[in-house]
């Protein structure tokens, strides 16, 4: 489990800024928190702006705290 | 007048001035147009009025588009942030929430009470009924933002359309498919407004309970329950309209089926001329390429773009959804209307005057140039209008 935490990443939206937290998922499209961007569906748009796929989320490599 | 500036290192002092800023009020007034046909019975006794409010709509929109022309202005870039946080452009779309309500209860209310003609009931229902299709248009700036109180509003805002589903379609819905065949909100050439009506309408309808479904099913709660944000909008459109039936009687249910429909008609009238005959293409993978610019019509039209919150500068919409209306941008060289929406909306509702006008500038486009392998096609018109305009592939 601490290495599954370890590696949480946030991917974002390259055309709007949405932010998917692997740490957070998102409760209100029905994603749990620590659910891998990975594991989202393959017809996963972006949930902000629905203009960009899922292959055109980038990871963010700011440091993530504790994580 | 508000002055954004920002001290950059390539160009130095940027500034910039919302020469619309004050203009942008306007929309408080748009949705008001029905009070004016009350106003005027109210004074003088005679229901003629009640044909004034149409008028208004559909005689000044596209006089005051040719009188005041279009605007090409775009604010500097780097000044966009700040523009996005002046309060002030968010706050009138606040405003024209219970805009919406005032204007459906008083023309309710008028309608309950005065015993009117039938043209003179059937003038000002329609009239109110495009009004509270601006309720869409107030939706839908609204319904595209990520913070907690403009989605609420845009939920509350159309419920007076009864149109709630509409957020959820278009943004999930009709931003993802947009130009493709997929997509019941984007027009096929050769398809006249009548037809695409039948196949927009209840298609956006079944779209977005089919993602509001999948949204629900992740979340295991039950679609037929307060998390749904379709039935949360539907919810109060239902209390609203049983009790004016309850309060005025039997006359309330044309007054709310006319009123409906036209609202609804607004919203399909603006889809069928947005993205006409549009088409993004497949990729290699299978997938349509991303919307691009030249995947919608724009028109910069002052007057029409300052009702509407910037809507007919649809491509830098569909590039950046989630962008502002006072941060939206003029771009040269792409799909062009000779008119803002009121215009194009009388054009769209004559279907061969609008073949004739719009078929043209879409074969014409640079990145069609005749071709019509480029173009959304109508498959019912495909062999007629491969006879008519086949020659000219490029």
């Amino acid at each position: 489990m601490q290495n599954t935490v370890r590696q949480m990443a946030e991917h974002l939206c390259p055309g709007c800024g949405y932010s998917y937290d692997e740490k957070l998922g998102d409760d209100h499209e029905g994603y749990p928190p620590g659910m891998p961007f990975a594991d989202l569906p393959d017809d996963f748009v972006c949930p902000a702006c629905s203009v960009r796929y899922k292959e055109d989320f980038v990871i963010n490599h700011k440091p993530h705290g504790d994580n | 007048m508000q002055t954004y500036a920002i001290e950059t290192s390539d160009n130095g002092l940027v500034t910039y001035q919302d020469k619309k800023r004050w203009f942008w009020l306007l929309s408080l007034v748009n949705p008001l147009i029905p009070f004016v046909g009350i106003a005027g019975q109210w004074t003088t006794g005679s229901e003629l009025w009640l044909l004034v409010p149409l008028g208004l709509m559909f005689a000044l929109g596209p006089l005051f588009d040719w009188v005041f022309g279009e605007d090409e202005n775009n604010p500097p870039e780097v000044l966009v942030p700040q523009l996005e946080k002046d309060t002030y452009y968010r706050v009138l779309t606040y405003l024209t929430v219970p805009l919406h309500f005032i204007v459906f209860f008083g023309c309710a209310i008028w309608v309950g009470t005065q015993n009117l003609h039938w043209w003179s009931f059937l003038a000002l229902t329609i009239a109110v009924g495009f009004a509270d299709g601006f309720a869409i248009n107030t939706g839908h700036e609204l319904g595209h933002k990520r913070t907690r109180l403009e989605t609420t509003l845009a939920k509350i805002v159309l419920a007076v359309p009864a149109y709630g589903h509409f957020w959820i379609e278009h943004n999930r819905g009709h931003h993802r498919d947009v130009a493709t065949p997929e997509d019941p909100a984007s027009a096929r050439m050769g398809e006249s407004i009548y037809k695409f009506a039948r196949r927009e309408i209840p298609g956006a309808f079944h779209r977005a309970w089919i993602i509001e479904k999948n949204r629900l099913g992740r979340k295991v709660v039950s679609i037929w329950g307060i998390h749904n944000e379709i039935l949360q909008s539907y919810v109060l459109t239902f209390v609203m309209q049983i009790g004016l039936i309850a309060i005025f009687g039997w006359i309330m249910l044309p007054f709310l089926i006319i009123h409906n429909f036209f609202s609804w008609w607004v919203l399909t009238s603006a889809n069928y001329i947005e993205h006409y005959g549009l088409l993004r293409l497949k990729q290699a993978d299978g997938k349509y390429e991303r919307c691009q610019p030249h995947h919608s019509w724009n028109a910069n039209h002052k007057y029409s773009n300052l009702l509407l919150f910037h809507l007919q500068r649809h491509s830098d919409h569909h590039a950046n959804p989630t962008r502002r209306y006072q941060s939206l941008r003029h771009f040269d060289d792409l799909p062009n209307l000779p008119s803002g929406y009121y215009g194009m909306y009388i054009i769209a509702y004559i279907p061969w005057l609008w073949y004739k006008i719009l078929d043209a500038r879409l074969l014409r486009l640079p990145h069609i140039a005749g071709n019509l392998d480029r173009i959304n096609i109508d498959p019912d018109a495909r062999v007629r209008l491969y006879a008519k305009y086949g020659q000219t592939n490029g």
